[in-house]
């Protein structure tokens, strides 16, 4: 792996339970991103969806969208099989 | 949209449909510059023969190379036997980085980068891994600037052989804290090895680099030139088998007369750069400004006011960076993404990925020599209609 490619680790905490989880998994971004943002209104205020994806995109991607659409990023936990599970808090 | 359109501009780019193409990818290569094309010609012919024999040609070859390093060391402030001719930016890297650690193996192995450095340095750094060296890449913030303190600190660390710092990036344009990085490197006595592709002949070179790298396409020079000085004082030594030419740090025979047009390039581009500069940067200003005000849910990332002149990025949500691409393309504009969809690796760009900024949707606009503002209002005038269709053949509704 090149020096430098190296990302801020996902979380070892096992994933916690989610409103609405959302299977972006084979998806290349933007899907995942759109797919979240339209899906996001489905679950109450301050509950959580999960993200789950394999593009790598997704793991910088998701946590983008979030600082950006001002909703917040819970974490980010990795799936048994590859990709993670991103959680994200709908902030209004 | 844009049928029948038929853009006035005559320019501009390598290997361009130049009737129709608005050239915005200076970052990946600047146009050869006239200066740089008229002084090739004349070199082709006067400097073809081998410079280290003893004929009378090959003296004139020898002296045009001779005049090209003295004019080059003149332009980094350097003395020209620091400074070699390499056969692109990515060789005077490969070897600054790998030389240097070499010649200052007994010090350490370690060395320290930061996450956003041209893919030449980290390969270079990772080639230093598998011969069990260490790498410590420092990472950046949210503008792509590195904390000139943190840098300062992993270069203080025991062990330190060489230090990595780019002067601006080249997909975000943010300048890097390279006086204050130096100072540090100094201070611990580790050599910092300044990689100057995105500025040199645009920008001043900040003080106290030990190594220095630099592409000469990057400023309107012909490609297979790059440039590399070392410090008098600072431990060099070749990593790759012994060749004599370039006092012995650069394998191969040398391109006198691409040398000598990199040359006339970088000095015409010196003596243009104020004014041409301030005209770039207010271009880049206007689609800083311009493009969140005109295209819903995008974001501009890099710094606004610490930036290299002539470089501008933007991400837009929803919207791959391959699709944006091709729709610019067909109606003649050539700008590049940092997008993983435009990769051939399919991986978003480590910048982008370092500084944790949307990587989808990323259109990267840099500006070469000459770019017009007519071109960049005609840029603005198309991209707000390009986004929103993408956006709605995925079923996206832009505001």
């Amino acid at each position: 792996m090149m020096a430098g490619r190296q990302k801020p680790a996902a979380d070892e905490a096992p994933q916690p339970q989610a409103a609405l989880t959302i299977d972006a998994l084979g998806r290349k971004c933007p899907i995942p991103i759109i797919m979240l943002a339209e899906q996001i209104n489905y679950v109450p205020l301050n509950a959580t969806v999960a993200v789950l994806a394999d593009d790598p995109a997704a793991f910088t991607d998701v946590p983008a969208w979030c600082r950006l659409k001002s909703h917040h990023h819970v974490g980010t936990y990795e799936l048994p099989r590859g990709g993670w599970a991103i959680h994200v808090r709908r902030n209004y | 949209m844009a049928a029948g359109f038929r853009p006035r501009r005559i320019a501009i780019g390598p290997g361009c449909d130049h009737e129709r193409v608005a050239y915005f990818d200076a970052a990946s290569t600047e146009p050869l510059h006239p200066a740089a094309r008229e002084a090739l010609i004349i070199a082709l012919d006067a400097g073809g023969a081998d410079p280290a024999r003893l004929y009378g040609a090959a003296r004139r070859a020898r002296l045009l190379l001779e005049g090209a390093r003295a004019e080059a060391a003149e332009a980094i402030g350097a003395r020209p036997d620091e400074v070699s001719f390499t056969s692109s930016g990515t060789q005077a890297v490969h070897l600054g980085v790998l030389g240097t650690l070499l010649g200052r193996r007994r010090a350490g192995r370690r060395l320290v980068t930061s996450a956003v450095e041209h893919s030449s340095v980290l390969q270079a750094a990772a080639a230093h891994e598998r011969e069990g060296g260490t790498a410590e890449v420092v990472g950046v913030g949210l503008t792509g600037r590195v904390d000139a303190g943190e840098f300062g600190a992993a270069v203080a660390r025991e062990g330190t052989a060489l230090a990595c710092l780019q002067t601006a990036n080249h997909e975000v344009g943010t300048l890097q804290p390279v006086a204050e990085a130096a100072k540090a490197c100094q201070a611990a006595g580790v050599p910092l090895l300044v990689d100057a592709a995105q500025t040199l002949g645009r920008l001043p070179l900040p003080s106290g680099w030990s190594v220095l790298a630099a592409s000469a396409h990057k400023w309107g020079g012909p490609a297979g030139v790059g440039l590399l000085a070392v410090r008098k004082g600072t431990r060099w030594r070749s990593p790759l088998p012994e060749d004599e030419r370039e006092r012995r740090r650069v394998p191969g025979f040398e391109n006198v007369p691409a040398a000598v047009a990199a040359v006339a390039a970088l000095r015409a581009r010196l003596t243009e750069a104020e004014e041409e500069n301030a005209r770039l940067s207010a271009l880049v200003d206007r689609i800083r400004e311009a493009v969140p005000r005109l295209v819903p849910d995008v974001e501009v990332v890099g710094d606004a006011t610490e930036r290299a002149p002539h470089i501008v990025t933007f991400s837009c949500l929803y919207v791959a960076g391959e699709a944006i691409l091709t729709e610019l393309d067909r109606v003649g504009f050539a700008v590049s993404s940092g997008s993983s969809c435009t990769a051939s690796t399919l991986r978003p760009s480590h910048v982008l990925e370092a500084m944790g900024v949307l990587t989808h949707g990323n259109v990267r606009v840099s500006l070469p020599r000459g770019a017009s503002g007519a071109d960049v209002d005609r840029f603005l005038a198309v991209l707000p209609e390009i986004v929103r269709r993408i956006r709605e053949s995925v079923g996206v509704k832009s505001q």
